[in-house]
């Protein structure tokens, strides 16, 4: 048995919500990070999901374009949180407000 | 040599540029003054070359444009830097660089010495430059860049001594001042020069000119613009209402005022009157009321020539009512007899100046003439030339002054009338009575100086070589144009050479009337009995009589104060315009429209600026998450805005 497109596009909301909300209120930076990645993902699956639904395979395509630039994406953003922590002694992003008036 | 005429006008150019921007390398005054007057004296000798040319040439094509290359082109105005070689600019020129030419030889040895020798000659060669512009130009356009280029070369030349005192202010303001009087009439300029392009859609001479004969423009229109062109006339060339600055520009030194202020410059504004003598002829209003103020300003300078004691300030007021006398001619229609006065008062009002400077010279820069006498002894060579132009300007026959001025009266009486005349006559007279005031307090009676301190002395042969060939020039250069009356059938050359520029106009104005010779002979004989009158009431009074002198000073308290103070006319201006436009500009423009509004805008506009910016700024928390919500919230608005409009 076949299962129904609407599944996956809802688990693929889900996944997305999950992802801003956790962006929008977690106060580590690798936390807000690995938000965006579940963000991506989720996308990545909506592409996926149209792509076998519609026969057709550029979203599969798309979605090895969108893999590679989350990877590139996690390295620097990861060096980033690095070199933050190097300066600051901390992750937390409440307290790191310096690009200010 | 018409071909190379464009290196007559920019080798002075070349001339300023050398000795302007090597001048302070080069040092050597010898070198200087040999770039500064060679230049001149090469412009001279082509100017000369195409005199020679153009007389060889047919009457009817004298005339002959250089075109240099096309200055701007916007729709139908066509400006070219090209210049018109004909009889009349080139008279202009001969005298331009002839005189110039004398007096940069001599300004090697007046202003040896000086600190900024090099600077001085870079400004006499622009100032040629300039002029040689205005004269030579085809076209209202390069003839007003010349107009302007002289008028600035005056103002650096008047303040050329900058630090040094000048009556009650510096000599800078006196250059300032000649600056801004001329800057009045050059706006007459300009708008009669917009008014020329509106009505004839060129300004070329020759198209203008054509085109004012052929085309149907109602008289009022001609009127307005050569009114308009006559009220620059009077700010270049000093006449009432804006003579005032000539005086003062005799803070500059003396060969300036000699070239500039005497021969050259102020001539302009005549010369602008005879170039455009065609649209004078439509507008005989006009032709009137420049005869009159010139006529007006022949008198009234002369009157005040009278009590002067500084002798720069005496040639400067002989200077304004000389160029009366010229305007009178144009207005008179004997355009050809204005400028032949122009040529011979060139040449003997320069002599006058550089005798003027040969003298203040030798007596330390002392300027007033009560504190001369018996110079004669002390310089024979400054005596003699000296004496020559005084009989020229007097209007002694057969120096020139007499065959320049007698034409304009004649001309004056013949197309204008008897009031006239008598008012040229008058003049006349004063001008002998003052000259010779000036002669016999300089040179004759005892000194009235301490000769144990002073020790006059004849000037260098630098100076005194240009004063023998002006007083030549002022002696014999009359006879080119000799009255028809002398001369008979072969009539007056120098009318007979300007004749074809001057032709259209003369044939619009028309005046007839028949004037026997017997009338001729007695109004010359009266006009030359004048003159030796005030020469010998002159000789009488200072002479013989020095009591009466001070007898007249005392009777006429009144009249003397007056013209003392030359009619009180800067204090005129100063009560009705210069200071309520000072006055009014500091309180209103400056401290209130300037202060409160122009600032104010300025200010405000900041103000404002800041105070919305610190509002708006408080979004900008530095909390990443904070801008992500608002990105977020901005995209869920834009999601519903593109499903709600599908």
């Amino acid at each position: 048995m076949q299962i129904q497109i609407e599944y996956y596009l809802i688990l693929s909301a889900a996944l997305f919500i999950t992802g801003v909300v956790g962006v929008l209120i977690r106060r580590n930076a690798i936390i807000v990070f690995m938000s965006i990645e579940l963000m991506l993902n989720s996308a990545n699956l909506t592409l996926v999901t149209f792509s076998s639904y519609l026969g057709n395979s550029i979203g599969q395509i798309f979605v090895f374009f969108v893999m590679a630039v989350a990877a590139a994406e996690a390295a620097i953003g990861l060096a980033i949180i690095i070199a933050l922590f190097r300066n600051k002694l901390t992750v937390n992003l409440d307290e790191i407000n310096i690009f200010k008036w | 040599m018409i071909d190379l005429i464009y290196l007559a006008v920019f080798l002075p150019l070349l001339g300023f540029l050398i000795n302007g921007i090597f001048g302070t390398k080069i040092k050597n005054e010898k070198v200087i003054g040999l770039i500064g007057s060679g230049a001149i004296g090469i412009s001279f000798l082509i100017v000369v070359g195409a005199f020679f040319e153009t007389l060889a040439l047919p009457v009817d094509q004298r005339t002959n444009f250089v075109n240099l290359f096309t200055w701007m082109k916007v729709g139908s105005l066509d400006v070219s830097f090209a210049y018109q070689v004909d009889q009349l600019s080139l008279v202009m020129a001969l005298v331009v660089t002839g005189v110039g030419f004398i007096i940069h030889v001599y300004s090697i040895g007046y202003m040896h010495g000086d600190k900024a020798f090099w600077r001085f000659f870079a400004y006499l060669n622009l100032f040629i430059f300039a002029m040689m512009n205005l004269i030579m130009a085809d076209n209202f356009v390069l003839m007003f860049l010349g107009w302007e280029g002289v008028g600035l070369c005056s103002y650096l030349l008047i303040g050329f001594w900058y630090d040094k005192d000048f009556e009650k202010s510096t000599t800078s303001a006196a250059g300032l001042k000649a600056f801004v009087v001329n800057r009045i009439g050059d706006v007459g300029f300009l708008l009669a020069m917009f008014l020329i392009y509106l009505f004839f859609d060129s300004l070329k001479f020759s198209e203008v000119f054509s085109r004012a004969v052929s085309l149907d423009v109602p008289g009022h229109i001609f009127m307005l613009i050569t009114l308009l062109l006559f009220v620059g006339a009077t700010g270049k060339s000093a006449q009432i209402p804006l003579f005032v600055w000539l005086p003062d520009a005799m803070a500059g030194p003396t060969p300036v005022s000699a070239l500039i202020h005497a021969a050259t410059m102020v001539t302009a504004g005549v010369y602008m009157v005879a170039r455009t003598s065609v649209l004078y002829a439509m507008a005989p209003t006009t032709m009137m009321i420049v005869a009159v103020i010139g006529v007006f300003t022949a008198f009234f300078a002369a009157t005040i020539g009278l009590v002067q004691n500084d002798i720069k300030k005496v040639l400067a007021y002989s200077t304004i009512s000389q160029l009366g006398y010229m305007f009178l001619a144009m207005g008179a229609g004997a355009f050809s007899a204005g400028i032949f006065h122009l040529m011979t008062h060139a040449f003997f009002k320069a002599l006058l100046f550089l005798g003027a400077g040969s003298i203040i010279h030798a007596m330390h820069e002392q300027q007033d003439i009560q504190h001369y006498g018996g110079l004669k002894k002390y310089m024979p060579i400054t005596y003699g030339t000296f004496l020559v132009a005084a009989m020229a300007i007097s209007g002694i026959p057969p120096f020139s002054g007499f065959f320049s001025k007698d034409e304009i009266l004649w001309f004056s009486y013949t197309n204008l009338g008897f009031v006239f005349w008598l008012i040229g006559v008058l003049t006349a007279i004063m001008t002998a009575f003052y000259m010779f005031r000036l002669y016999f307090l300089t040179f004759d009676g005892k000194p009235r100086f301490d000769e144990k301190q002073t020790y006059p002395h004849e000037s260098p042969k630098l100076m005194t070589v240009p004063l023998i060939v002006l007083a030549v020039l002022s002696a014999i250069g009359g006879f080119i144009g000799i009255p028809e009356i002398f001369s008979g059938a072969h009539g007056n050359s120098f009318h007979t050479w300007l004749s074809p520029i001057f032709k259209s106009a003369e044939l619009k104005l028309s005046y007839y009337g028949a004037h026997s010779h017997f009338e001729e002979y007695l109004l010359m004989a009266i006009s030359v009995a004048g003159a030796l009158g005030g020469i010998l009431g002159a000789a009488y009074i200072y002479i013989k009589r020095p009591s009466i002198a001070v007898n007249t000073v005392k009777k006429f308290k009144l009249i003397y104060t007056t013209l003392w103070n030359k009619y009180y006319v800067d204090e005129v201006y100063d009560a009705t315009v210069i200071n309520p436009i000072v006055n009014s500009s500091r309180s209103f423009l400056w401290k209130m429209f300037d202060n409160k509004i122009i600032d104010g805008l300025v200010n405000g506009l900041a103000r404002s600026v800041g105070d919305v910016s610190s509002l708006i700024r408080k979004m900008q928390t530095g909390i990443v998450q904070s801008y992500a919500l608002v990105m977020m919230i901005g995209i869920l608005l834009a999601l519903f805005w593109i499903i709600l409009s599908l």
